[in-house]
């Protein structure tokens, strides 16, 4: 499938900033199953700095924006053609061992409704347990746009039965843990036909790690393993550690507007 | 010898049920003390304690009076500081260098393997459990190798002595460990009260200590610098209670000490900000944790680190000592493995003995430990500082019976050692001069070579009998010499 990308963020700041610091995980996976044909990141005023890949196999680049600024936009366009691989994740080059991603963060710290959800389930087999794991958060918090925010943890977002993909996330991270099954996100892009498209297009889904076969995608939101529909950014302990853009600005307090819009479409060209 | 007898002579170093510094086991003087006993035996009582009040005078006015590393406490208390040198002969010395060396250079490799392919855990020779479900592995530098291969530039080897030629390692401290400012006044205060004793004695110098820091430093500067390093001292601001010591180096080395907010990142590089305008910076020894140091890597809130240093740092722009990731060398669990570190990377046996300890987590470990607690000392895996710990023989049936509940709640969290004799120096107390515990803390400095200062800084427990120097609880310091040859 070949995906088109269009991602742009904007920052406004009512008072203009002195400078701005981001680190940025942009850049699809180099791994089975997605071949990136053009890709470019661009910030409006901003000093790229060496880019690496780190041990995680993301490719991490640093930018810095001399102020006085009061708007910066990131913006990402690219195509990638993908193909898939029933998400299961191959070809990624990674030093961190599975076992490193057994570690609670507060976004997924576990609490009783958690474990229990977590424990309700059983297989014999790991894959199938993951599969399981995966319905069982499905089932559990309903997709809502709206009904919780960045802050949000697995266990409220559990207690609330609503969320969005970054909170089924974050519950299937908690409940794999609770099983001793390896863990982490993943933010990527969804190209979506259906109604809602716009909203997903910016998506996150959970990697569960399986012996044999690596770490597997799964994606709750949508009851399924990620394909050719998905392209893989970046992953992390959860929402804020994988986050595409974390970024940091100085200058006089202020208010501070967001606006995202991302387009992933699907074309022959 | 009628000094004695008003409590100032050798006869009256009292105890006899473990290894004296300077009398031995038998209360025959050692050769290293052989000047120090007359020194102690002429001093007569009125300037002893005139002297010590000049002491404790000269470390007010300095400013000294921090606590050591992570022992919390309050941190403008005044650190008691002992006139009583502890001593070590040439050959002690050699053979305890060769040990720190040797072990300094056995965590280094371990910390490059565990962010690399991880041999040692391949090999089955660490539980892997250990290394990377460990709060101190650090994913976010899993596959960097810091310049030269060295992650722990300054290694703190807590060290206790039980008789002449029994030394064995306590702990590890790979990360920023403080207390160096100690050896460094001490010394200056005994040469500036005690100059006599400097022309009788011969005693290895340790004033070049910040010259070798700064070379070690400036040899791991990142590939891309070009030119004579510049280096500096992160700290995390005058309310931390070891800024003494961070302003004391850097006065000493001639480098800036800058805090996060006078640091910034652009581009390829980090900067910092001075009269003359924006100064690249090479080296950063930082004296802030690893959570701390970027918002946008570790915690978010951190107010006293540098935003993208991360990003600078792992694409090769700027150099941290000690490397981020650096702790997990140097927990409680991890210590008991060291040993096994120095076969498996230097295919040698370790030349200092670690402290015999038992694994509360393994259930064997626990059966026996709790048989047997009140002859231990138990310890969390994470603590330091002397809270949190049990001394067996010392505490009351109530503690015994506490930590009893405490271990069988949470195992994983402790481990358990014998209760050591530790080695006594002659120190003055109220009544005259009487045995007290010591351990010790050399700085082995690792860069492009291994270098130690002879010397260090020696803890003293100033209570009778007790064997925990922490200065939250009642310990003080005394100045450590080495005799030349």
């Amino acid at each position: 499938m070949l995906l088109h990308v269009d991602h742009v963020t904007t920052y406004r700041y009512e008072a203009p900033v002195r400078s701005a610091v981001q680190s940025h995980r942009l850049t699809p996976s180099l791994c089975e199953g997605q071949r990136v044909l053009d890709w470019e990141v661009t910030v409006t005023g901003g000093t790229p700095g060496a880019g690496f890949r780190d041990g995680a196999g993301d490719f991490v680049q640093g930018w810095t924006v001399a102020g006085p600024v009061s708007e910066i936009a990131v913006t990402v366009r690219g195509r990638v053609e993908t193909r898939d691989t029933a998400g299961v994740l191959r070809g990624l080059r990674e030093s961190v061992p599975p076992e490193a991603y057994l570690r609670e963060t507060p976004a997924t710290a576990l609490d009783r409704g958690l474990r229990d959800l977590a424990l309700s389930v059983q297989a014999a087999d790991r894959l199938d347990l993951c599969h399981q794991l995966a319905g069982a958060v499905a089932g559990a918090i309903a997709y809502a746009p709206g009904a919780t925010h960045a802050h949000t943890t697995a266990a409220e977002a559990l207690a609330l039965a609503e969320g969005v993909c970054q909170d089924h996330a974050h519950a299937l991270i908690a409940c794999a843990r609770a099983q001793d099954i390896p863990a982490r996100y993943v933010s990527g892009y969804l190209f979506a036909d259906a109604e809602g498209a716009a909203q997903e297009a910016a998506h996150a889904w959970a990697e569960l790690h399986v012996p044999g076969l690596g770490w597997v995608g799964f994606d709750p939101a949508n009851r399924c393993c990620p394909d050719a529909r998905y392209i893989r950014l970046g992953s992390g302990f959860d929402a804020q550690a994988a986050a595409p853009i974390r970024g940091i600005a100085r200058g006089p307090a202020g208010r501070e507007a967001l606006d995202v819009r991302v387009a992933v479409l699907t074309g022959e060209q | 010898m009628g000094k004695s007898a008003r409590g100032f002579g050798v006869d009256s170093i009292g105890r006899r049920d473990g290894f004296d510094e300077m009398t031995g086991t038998g209360g025959d003087l050692r050769q290293p003390y052989a000047r120090l006993q007359d020194w102690v035996q002429a001093m007569p009582v009125e300037l002893r304690s005139l002297k010590q009040a000049e002491a404790e005078a000269l470390f007010r006015r300095i400013g000294i009076t921090f606590a050591v590393y992570g022992e919390g406490g309050d941190p403008d208390r005044l650190i008691p500081f002992d006139m009583f040198p502890r001593v070590f002969s040439a050959a002690e010395w050699a053979r305890l260098e060769r040990g720190i060396k040797q072990r300094a250079r056995a965590l280094n490799a371990f910390l490059v393997d565990v962010y690399g392919r991880g041999e040692i855990v391949r090999a089955g020779r660490i539980p892997s459990r250990l290394v990377y479900r460990n709060e101190a592995y650090e994913k976010e530098v899993a596959g960097f190798v810091p310049p030269k291969g060295v992650y722990s530039h300054i290694v703190g080897i807590d060290i206790v002595r039980t008789g002449p030629d029994r030394f064995h390692v306590l702990e590890d401290n790979c990360r920023t460990p403080s207390g160096v400012s100690y050896m460094l006044e001490s010394r200056e205060i005994m040469m500036r009260m005690f100059p006599d004793l400097f022309r009788e004695n011969r005693i290895e110098p340790v004033d070049n200590y910040s010259e070798v820091l700064r070379r070690t430093l400036a040899s791991v500067a990142p590939l891309k610098c070009d030119g004579d390093p510049n280096v500096v001292i992160l700290t995390p601001g005058h309310y931390n209670s070891a800024y003494y010591e961070h302003s004391l180096l850097a006065d000493l080395m001639g480098v800036d000490l800058v805090e996060g907010q006078d640091l910034f990142v652009e581009g390829e590089y980090v900067y910092a900000r001075t009269t003359e305008g924006p100064k690249r910076v090479d080296v950063i020894y930082r004296r802030i944790d690893d959570a701390f140091l970027d918002p946008l890597c570790f915690r978010p809130d951190s107010m006293v680190g540098v935003p993208g240093l991360m990003d600078v740092y792992r694409s090769g722009g700027v150099s941290i000592c000690s490397a981020p990731g650096a702790g997990v060398a140097d927990d409680k669990a991890v210590y008991t493995y060291v040993p096994e570190m120095v076969r498996f990377y230097l295919g040698e046996e370790p030349l200092l003995e670690n402290v015999q300890t038992w694994q509360c987590g393994k259930a064997e470990d626990l059966a026996y430990v709790l048989d047997r607690l009140p002859e231990l000392v138990v310890k969390e895996v994470h603590g330091s500082g002397g809270y949190g710990m049990l001394v067996g023989p010392k505490a009351s049936r109530e503690e015994v019976e506490r930590f009893r509940a405490l271990l069988t709640a949470d195992p994983g969290n402790y481990i358990a050692q014998p209760t050591l004799a530790l080695s006594t120096v002659p120190t003055f107390v109220e009544e005259g001069v009487a045995p007290r515990h010591v351990d010790l803390r050399p700085y082995c400095l690792v860069g492009e070579r291994i270098e130690l200062v002879p010397g260090g800084l020696t803890r003293v427990a100033l209570k009778e009998g007790s064997l925990v120097v922490n200065s939250s609880q009642g310990g003080g310091v005394k100045d450590t010499w080495v005799l030349a040859e």
